[in-house]
């Protein structure tokens, strides 16, 4: 069994000291949900660099090397043909669609990465906490220990910064 | 936090001492490399431009944020109004042009019995070449001084009316400039092979100049953080300003290639007659600019961590400048001086000396007023800038 408790404030700079105190006392942060992009809190969370632009280099590489390859191959090696009495190495020609392959390939590359790396996409189970937070509803999920000892420490720590509607909640794995 | 830059004496013989080496280097390179006209004279056109450009740029960044309610850059607004305070001298400079008309020009020549230039004098014809000189200078003086003065007075009086006096003077420069930035490099670069002619021409001359001018402010940057000042400049800026250098290095090769495959594919006489020459006796300058304005800035600062690099970043930045320099050098020198053209002790000297006297006149006026504005109502935005 999981449990973890929700909550959720009304600014969000009650959110970001609450979750700096959470950080703080070693409390495990499942989740912090915004409805706009809030400066500072990734830092507090303490995430890693995102790795996704790196993803998007090799994919970028990737797809420039096979629509350049693929157009010599196939207006050299394969099918030669005379096309505006241009010669049939004509590198010009090749860079539009190595410029559109590579751009394609490296968007592809990282949405993709994006969706396996975060678990969305079809068939994603990801429970909706709470209906407002795609609203106006700043909201923090932290986990709890079975036993619930760390119950009443994380209660304290979100009402102090005025938290409202603190719920504990528990889900079969 | 009021600070004001104070211009050192070394800075100052520093940069007097690099108009010293171009002036000996100029002497030396006249007796030994013995040029032309046509040589001295196109020299004379690409340092105009390429410090007018740097110049003008210091007005275009400073309306386009103003327009666009850009926060973050109000704290180093300095920087792009003391280059605009080299217009004047580039004007002074750019009107000596009439003594060299008939070696830069060849529309200008009297009795050429060109069907296709006669079509064009109508444009091209030399007392409306100055008219519009005239007319570009003063509407970029006037609205860049106005600009200067608006936060000037800013600075001693709180009132939110120069905020938004300065918003509609941002307005104002911003369409003289768009106008005026096209027909300005049809006049003073693409007349120069007159016979030819490309309609996105004006916005590559454009990016080249956004280029150019990101370069300096992050030099200038750099230099000031490195004798103490702008503390307040941090890691956000730079690497806005490193974001700047890498997307406009970008579109300048879109813009550039664009111009070169449609010419290239289409393959119409009057038309490759601008790239031949270019492709032929100046191959190797030709594939270099490329390889410098593109290749280089696009792998350089790719990362994030590149581009908030200060010191990577000014180096980057000193590579693209020379690039761009070469780049004018490109378009002027094969309509002008041909074949025998070759980077010597003219074209350094000339560099030199014309960076000397910029450089002067750029850091007289950063000295002039405190780096920092007040009273602007989008300072406080500018010192927690986070992207």
């Amino acid at each position: 069994m999981r449990r973890y408790i929700s909550a959720y404030f009304e600014d969000e700079e009650n959110l970001l000291r609450a979750t700096k105190d959470l950080r703080n006392k070693q409390f495990s942060i499942q989740d912090v949900l915004t409805p706009f992009p809030i400066h500072g809190l990734d830092p507090i969370l303490g995430f890693k660099r995102s790795r996704i632009p790196t993803i998007g280099f090799i994919g970028g590489a990737i797809g420039c090397i096979i629509a350049f390859g693929f157009q010599a191959w196939a207006f050299v090696v394969d099918y030669p043909l005379f096309i505006g009495g241009k010669p049939h190495f004509a590198i010009p020609s090749f860079i539009p669609i190595t410029f559109e392959l590579t751009v394609l390939f490296a968007a592809f590359a990282m949405v993709f990465a994006f969706l396996i790396r975060s678990k969305l996409g079809p068939g994603a189970n990801n429970p909706i906490h709470d209906e407002r937070i795609t609203d106006d509803r700043f909201m923090i999920i932290v986990d709890l220990d079975e036993a619930g000892n760390q119950d009443e420490l994380v209660k304290e720590i979100l009402l102090k910064e005025e938290a409202q509607e603190i719920k504990v909640k528990e889900i079969d794995k | 936090m009021e600070e004001k830059y104070t211009l050192k004496r070394k800075t100052q013989y520093g940069i007097l001492s690099i108009a010293g080496v171009g002036i000996l280097l100029l002497i030396l390179g006249y007796f030994i490399e013995s040029p032309n006209r046509q040589e001295l004279w196109a020299n004379v056109l690409i340092n105009n431009l390429y410090f007018l450009f740097i110049a003008l740029f210091g007005g275009v960044f400073l309306a386009l944020h103003k327009i666009a309610y850009a926060g973050w850059y109000t704290a180093l607004k300095r920087i792009p109004e003391a280059l605009t305070k080299f217009l004047p001298i580039s004007a002074a400079l750019m009107f000596l042009i009439y003594f060299g008309m008939h070696d830069l020009y060849h529309w200008s020549h009297e009795g050429l019995h060109d069907p296709i230039l006669e079509g064009k004098a109508a444009y091209l014809n030399v007392p409306f070449f100055f008219a519009r000189m005239a007319l570009y200078f003063l509407g970029w003086i006037g609205l860049t001084y106005l600009l200067r003065k608006n936060t000037l007075d800013q600075d001693l009086n709180p009132d939110l009316k120069y905020h938004n006096r300065g918003k509609i003077l941002a307005a104002l420069f911003m369409v003289f400039f768009a106008i005026t930035s096209s027909t300005m490099s049809w006049d003073w670069i693409m007349s120069i092979d007159a016979h030819w002619f490309s309609t996105l021409f004006g916005w590559f001359i454009f990016i080249g100049m956004f280029v150019c001018g990101i370069a300096t402010i992050i030099l200038l940057i750099a230099f000031l953080k490195s004798q103490g000042y702008l503390e307040y400049i941090n890691k956000e800026h730079i690497h806005d300003m490193g974001k700047y250098l890498f997307a406009f290095s970008i579109f300048w090769m879109y813009l550039w290639f664009s111009q070169y495959l449609l010419i290239w594919y289409s393959h119409i006489p009057e038309e490759t007659a601008y790239f031949a020459p270019r492709l032929t006796d100046h191959k190797v300058l030709f594939f270099t600019v490329l390889v410098i304005n593109f290749l280089f800035p696009f792998l350089a600062l790719m990362t994030r961590d590149a581009k908030r690099n200060l010191k990577w970043l000014s180096f980057v930045a000193i590579v693209v400048l020379i690039g761009h320099w070469l780049n004018i050098y490109m378009l002027v020198i094969p309509g002008t001086v041909g074949k025998t053209a070759q980077i010597g002790l003219i074209e350094i000297g000339f560099i030199a000396l014309y960076l000397g006297g910029f450089l002067y006149v750029v850091f007289t006026s950063l000295a002039k007023t405190p780096l920092l504005v007040k009273n602007d109502p989008l300072l406080e935005e500018s010192f927690h800038y986070e992207t």
